[in-house]
């Protein structure tokens, strides 16, 4: 009267079945709502393909040339950072990127996305200016070949021209430390 | 009367009303094929900003420019197909609001299908083996002979049911 009937245990482990289901699951979806991971971030279609071809004006009064693709494929790693005076992210990321420039570990250079001349200006006035080159984007067409949906967006592009990352939003301490440096040192090796 | 109009006004007011457009005025071909060929194509195209809404239907600022280059394109001689590269050539293939039939989406595309398969075959074998064993049992029940019965039937009638006893 002790001994189980053979099919007790295989009965058991089949009720286990849904509640295993259950358990799996629900690790699939606690890890999809980890702070980190914005739905709305969408992987660029441009990664690892050569920065598309333009050629963007100066901003006029910055004191920089303009921005070109064949400025992109001169041998050096670069960044390039999509901003516009109207854009509070934009003002968030600025300081990190002036201390990036100072720092002088890697060129930035920026596409002024959507925005009036004057205005970037007078932004870049106050605020200071960490770009060696802009590009002037006001139709924002130049952004739209580069699969910009906003500002701002800051592209890691290597020594070929081929663009390596795209960060979109602002850019934080964290990201900064932890991906954009990281990268910038491996491009150059 | 009265409540049959009064509930068909209402049916009539919730149901869905035209899908709304944001396409403005200077934004409009003036060849009605292409422009018929460009709202097609955007409302197949989502906003990268909305993300639930095709740029046909969105009011954002690069919905207004993704419609406008639409239309260059066709203006340019551009196939539909052509059109939609070029998006996707740009933002990838989220940009489409129909994901295409790839690899990388047979398990999106086909995964439910199989699902259902394959949990239609669970339940019927459940089913199956269900009606098996219910049935053994049921034969397996003994009939009751005519002492039994006559103890059932006293048992119900004290209870109330059952045949009245005078």
């Amino acid at each position: 009267m002790s001994a189980v009937a053979p099919g007790a245990t295989r009965r058991r482990l089949v009720f286990l079945a849904p509640a295993l289901v259950f358990v799996a699951l629900a690790g699939a979806f606690l890890w999809g709502l980890r702070p980190e991971r914005d739905p709305r971030i969408l992987p660029s279609a441009l990664l690892e393909k050569p920065v598309p071809e333009f050629d963007a004006g100066p901003l006029a009064g910055a004191g920089v040339p303009g921005l070109a693709s064949s400025d992109l494929k001169s041998g050096q790693v670069s960044l390039v950072n999509f901003f516009a005076s109207w854009c509070i992210p934009c003002r968030a990321e600025h300081p990190l990127l002036m201390d990036l420039a100072a720092a002088g570990t890697v060129t930035i250079h920026g596409i002024n996305y959507k925005n009036k001349p004057q205005e970037a200006q007078a932004w870049l006035a106050d605020l200071g200016n960490p770009y060696g080159r802009i590009g002037v984007d006001e139709s924002g067409r130049i952004g739209i070949d580069w699969g910009v949906s906003g500002v701002p967006e800051t592209f890691v592009i290597d020594r070929e021209g081929r663009i390596r990352y795209r960060h979109w939003g602002p850019i934080d301490g964290r990201a900064m430390k932890e991906i954009i440096l990281p990268l910038v040192a491996e491009l150059n090796q | 009367m009265r409540r049959l109009a009064a509930a068909l006004l209402t049916l009539a007011l919730a149901s869905p009303a035209a899908p709304a457009l944001a396409v403005e005025p200077d934004e409009i071909l003036d060849d009605p094929v292409l422009e018929a060929r460009a709202r097609d194509i955007s409302a197949g195209l989502r906003c990268l900003v909305c993300q639930n809404e095709s740029i046909d239907a969105s009011s954002a600022e690069l919905a207004r420019d993704l419609r406008i280059l639409v239309r260059e394109r066709l203006v340019a001689g551009d196939s539909d197909d052509e059109v939609r590269d070029f998006m996707v050539a740009r933002y990838g293939d989220f940009v489409l609001l129909k994901p295409p039939v790839k690899p990388e989406t047979y398990l999106l595309w086909f995964g439910p299908g199989v699902i259902l398969v394959l949990a239609s075959l669970g339940a019927g074998l459940y089913l199956r083996r269900r009606r098996m064993t219910a049935g053994t049992a049921a034969t397996a029940a003994p009939a009751l002979n005519a002492e039994e019965r006559a103890r059932l039937e006293r048992l119900l009638a004290d209870q109330g049911e059952g045949p009245a006893r005078d």
